[in-house]
């Protein structure tokens, strides 16, 4: 019966985080949430948050938090994906495909320059 | 919604609302009873007797920005028409537990789908949530809890982007598991 990985797993992985890390520096918080409710799993919601979870991993972004929330009242905008960095006010994005959430990382969060053309007014 | 896998993911942002600190997610598949079996227990702050009773209904919701949930009587319907059934209990103050069950070989009933991304998207983002997963194939049983995980992590947070890697790829592997 296949239970979890080992605990020797677990302090490795624990070991591994620790090293990377001591290798990054903080660039400024940045806090994602991507709304999660009924229609915007309906709408693909879920595909969106594994793209942005994807980035995170292949580039280790440190000091991401992703978050999710219900739904704001914009369904036929979904999915929908607001972004705060550091003290800027929250942007938010709509119809976020992965595509586009990828797109958002790499200019939004890592390059500052938020994607002007998919973002909505709540 | 076409894979079950996402009706659990929204059924568990209920639980999250609801302010529950321990998920558990159980689902049982068993091809000689024919059967499919999802649970999903919380402790959050449960529903009155009013409220359980209104829940299945469409126009029902906690929301404040619409007035239609769909996520139960959606899920309800599904069961429905696989010669299953939704069920729900709750007590204020305790928890609720929603169970659903589904003939496992229905023409209609829809595939489980992508659970490893589905428990991806509940467990880092909610850190302060304990979750128990437990899937059941047949004999083979694939358990997870992220107490734990959160144990052995110590200081690391389950949504270091090492950790969500890690998660991934050891979920993947537990259900891949299972079927064979």
């Amino acid at each position: 019966m296949p239970a979890i990985k080992s605990l020797d797993d677990l302090k490795r992985i624990r070991e591994e985080a620790l090293e990377k890390r001591k290798l990054k520096t903080t660039e400024g918080k940045a806090q994602i949430i991507v709304a999660m409710g009924t229609c915007g799993i309906a709408a693909g919601a879920r595909d969106t948050m594994k793209a942005i979870l994807e980035v995170i991993e292949k580039d280790s972004l440190q000091d991401i938090l992703v978050s999710q929330t219900g739904c704001i009242g914009l369904c036929e905008k979904e999915p929908i994906v607001q972004v705060v960095v550091g003290e800027q006010p929250k942007i938010t994005y709509g119809k976020v495909t992965p595509e586009i959430a990828r797109q958002i990382m790499k200019d939004h969060i890592v390059a500052g320059k938020p994607v002007q053309n998919h973002i909505i007014q709540v | 919604m076409r894979e079950l896998s996402l009706h659990i993911l929204d059924i568990v942002q209920n639980s999250i609302s609801a302010g529950a600190t321990v998920i558990e997610i159980c689902i049982l598949e068993n091809e000689k009873l024919d059967l499919l079996q999802l649970k999903i227990i919380d402790n959050g702050k449960g529903m009155d007797a009013e409220l359980l009773s209104k829940v299945t209904d469409p126009f029902t919701t906690s929301r404040t920005t619409r007035k239609v949930g769909l996520g139960i009587p959606l899920l309800k319907e599904a069961a429905e028409a696989c010669n299953g059934s939704l069920r729900l209990d709750s007590q204020p103050g305790k928890g609720t537990e929603i169970n659903i069950s589904f003939q496992l070989s229905h023409i209609d009933r829809m595939p489980m789908g992508d659970l490893t991304t589905t428990l991806l998207c509940l467990i880092p983002q909610n850190p302060l949530i304990d979750f128990i997963f437990r899937y059941q194939v047949n004999e083979n049983i694939y358990h997870v809890d992220t107490r734990v995980i959160k144990r052995e992590l110590q200081d690391v947070p389950i949504s270091d982007p090492v950790v969500i890697k890690y998660l991934r790829e050891s979920i993947s592997e537990g259900i891949t598991g299972l079927y064979q």
